[in-house]
């Protein structure tokens, strides 16, 4: 096999690697902006997942109820933004921000109380499976180290964030319930006209993000390394929330946004593992600022659901 | 007639908002330390005791709390004209690493040295800062979003400067110790003399004080926040960003320039948190280290804004509150085995309920009737 073409294959699964926690992430922002409801608390949901995937793996050795629970935490907290942001019209980046202390906060103490007071959860035994494995043994479908294995014999929750991209957009564009939360999105006055219940609405999809939240949280704990430790999210739900607004709210656009940042990731543990004489710190900062370029020249505004962060107060519109 | 003006305040005002939202956050950490098992009243004790029964933890407080206000003040003055500064994190890193710069590179005199230090880093604070503020105005992209990029920017700059040479003491992650001329510390070469030990030994409240890092910061700290104070409400500049933070539209229609209020506005926010980050410096460890992690100083100073309610005052009250609890809730572990993370669960709480003054509303009144 040509180094080169192997070495690609590297750089390919690795970015893919990478990008699957923030992929999950970034689809629970779209879900609630789309909704109207903005959701920075995505990194402590995201933080709590984390822990509670790896917890739950840990103790009963079973990576995909880890991978349930993590989601439900996630779900959990959304809940709390939701009562917050829709029954009592709070300051959703306010109750966003508590929400990253609540979650951070609340996966530490329980680490340390389950934990011998250690702010990490000790290794897991099984990981989530790589599916190509699992169906055709070790090694057996690709050649072992071969560009096929390193880019296709990935862990199941690649997949899954694949796929649940495609739902998403399936749901959001293709669906009724989609265009309700559209709706409700850009205009929770004429929705509630229309009879759609834009506190349901904006309850299921807030609730919803929590949930994917969680799921990017696991996939990183469960997934990417084996273990919860307490500096293992740090900021990578921000990055997804940057991501799903320079994906400009689409579950498509934000898939892409991700794969760059998890790309730059790719390329720095390769460049590292070559030895490379490239300066790491600027490569890891390139997708800023490439972001932050793009936002500039390309992107622009007026691409948020037009009801994003108002309050919906029903009295005062029936 | 005083008693109901005091009922007022409390109902209406932030104040009462405030007061309740932070008796509701013990409220519900004491409930999650009971149902952990532990004795809740045994906890809080534990802190109390942590934060005052010795000078050196009162002192070790106040050093724990100065750049916690500064931080802030800076997300607190960027919320009174309506920008959500989510930068103080970045900004910090960019004026810890040029103050360090410049108190190692640059050979001046005391006097000239510390203010130059300062007004450095405040400058790089200010320009990473004014430019989430100009992207905002120009172009339209939100500040929430450039300013997450630009902490990132920040953190790998300044683990980049590490690796240079010149800077970065090569192999131990951190740079070279900076002048003494640089320095806001207080005594601190007179502390290693032996008329300095000396002192320590047979003073027993200032020779424990002397223990800590005693340091210059918190006068910075409240130096800030009255000039912070003085800008939005005595001077016609602070009554634009206010209007504009008010209502942007009719900002405009005023004849007020919304888009330079934005630039203004996100560079004075960045130049202090960029002096918080050069005071952490200048006072404490002398030297910038390589971050594996963002260090959460911006990000506590977003909470610390929003308990203070965004106003100067508020935001040295609050962060003086976040500052004990950061450094007394270090101590339960020790003396009651409770989790230090319970301050982060009550620090939360009270954010979610400043969040909802219309829940609070409901709360008070139904106490009131």
């Amino acid at each position: 096999m040509e180094p080169v073409i192997q070495d690609l294959g590297f750089i390919i699964g690795t970015t893919l690697m990478y990008s699957t926690p923030l992929i999950f992430t970034s689809l629970g922002g779209v879900i609630t902006e789309r909704s109207g409801i903005i959701n920075i608390g995505l990194e402590g949901m995201m933080y709590f997942g984390a822990f509670a995937g790896a917890a739950v793996a840990y103790f009963t050795q079973n990576p995909w109820l880890g991978l349930l629970c993590a989601a439900l935490g996630g779900a959990f907290w959304g809940l709390i933004h939701a009562i917050a942001c829709v029954s009592f019209s709070a300051e959703q980046i306010v109750s966003g921000i508590a929400i990253n202390f609540l979650g951070a906060g609340s996966a530490l103490f329980i680490s340390r109380l389950l934990f011998d007071g250690a702010t990490q959860t000790l290794t897991v035994a099984r990981k989530i499976p790589q599916p190509l494995d699992f169906l055709f043994g070790e090694g057996k479908m690709f050649a072992s180290s071969g560009f096929m294995d390193l880019v296709f014999n990935r862990f199941a929750t690649v997949y899954l964030a694949f796929f649940l991209v495609f739902v998403v957009w399936f749901v959001l564009y293709k669906t009724k319930l989609g265009m309700r939360v559209r709706a409700v999105g850009e205009n929770p006055e004429a929705a509630n006209t229309l009879g759609i219940s834009v506190i349901r609405i904006r309850y299921g999809a807030v609730i919803m993000s929590g949930f994917f939240a969680g799921l990017g949280g696991a996939a990183m704990s469960i997934a990417v390394v084996s273990r919860f430790s307490n500096t293992l999210i740090s900021g990578h739900g921000f990055i997804a929330l940057a991501a799903m607004i320079f994906g400009k709210w689409k579950p498509q656009g934000a898939l892409i946004a991700c794969l760059l940042f998890g790309a730059a990731k790719g390329f720095e543990i390769f460049l590292g593992s070559k030895g490379v004489p490239v300066a790491g710190d600027i490569l890891a900062m390139l997708p800023y600022v490439l972001t932050l370029i793009i936002l500039v020249g390309f992107v622009g505004k007026t691409t948020a659901p037009a009801a994003i962060g108002k309050i919906f107060d029903k009295g005062d519109h029936s | 007639m005083t008693g109901t003006k005091l009922k007022e305040l409390f109902l209406k005002g932030p104040f009462g908002l405030t007061m309740t939202s932070v008796l509701l956050g013990f409220l519900v950490g004491a409930i999650v330390l009971l149902i952990a098992g532990f004795n809740p009243l045994e906890a809080y004790w534990a802190i109390l005791k942590g934060i005052c029964s010795k000078p050196k933890y009162v002192s070790y407080v106040i050093i724990y709390s100065t750049p916690l206000i500064i931080t802030g003040l800076s997300v607190a003055f960027a919320l009174r004209t309506g920008l959500f500064n989510i930068g103080a994190e970045g900004q910090f890193i960019v004026g810890a690493m040029t103050a360090a710069m410049a108190g190692y590179f640059i050979q001046v005199p005391m006097l000239l040295h510390v203010p130059l230090c300062l007004f450095l880093a405040m400058s790089a604070g200010a320009v990473w800062g004014g430019l989430a503020g100009h992207i905002k105005a120009r172009f339209g992209v939100h500040e929430v979003i450039t300013t997450i990029m630009l902490n990132w920017i920040a953190l790998y700059l300044s683990n980049w400067s590490l690796t240079l040479k010149s800077f970065g003491k090569q192999g131990t992650g951190k740079s070279y110790m900076f002048q003494e001329t640089a320095r806001v510390d207080l005594f601190g070469q007179w502390k290693i003399t032996e008329a300095g030990i000396e002192f320590i030994r047979s003073h027993k409240v200032l020779g424990d004080i002397l223990k800590s890092p005693v340091n210059l910061g918190i006068i910075f700290a409240l130096l800030f926040a009255f000039l912070m104070w003085y800008i939005l409400n005595k001077t016609t500049l602070g009554y634009e960003l206010r209007a504009v933070g008010f209502n942007p539209d009719a900002a405009e229609y005023g004849g007020i320039n919304v888009k330079r209020s934005i630039i203004t506005s996100m560079s004075i926010a960045g130049s202090l948190a960029g002096a918080a980050g050069a005071l952490q410096v200048m006072g404490v460890s002398h030297k910038v280290a390589k971050l594996a992690i963002m260090e959460g100083y911006g990000f506590d100073g977003i909470a610390v804004a929003l308990i203070g309610n965004n106003t100067g005052p508020g935001s040295v009250f609050a962060g003086f509150l976040f500052g004990a609890l950061k450094y007394g809730g270090s101590k339960i572990q020790d003396a009651v085995g409770a989790p230090t993370e319970v301050i982060s669960i009550v620090v939360g709480t009270i954010i979610l309920f400043i969040a909802m003054p219309k829940l609070i509303q409901v709360i008070l009144k139904s106490r009131r009737g």
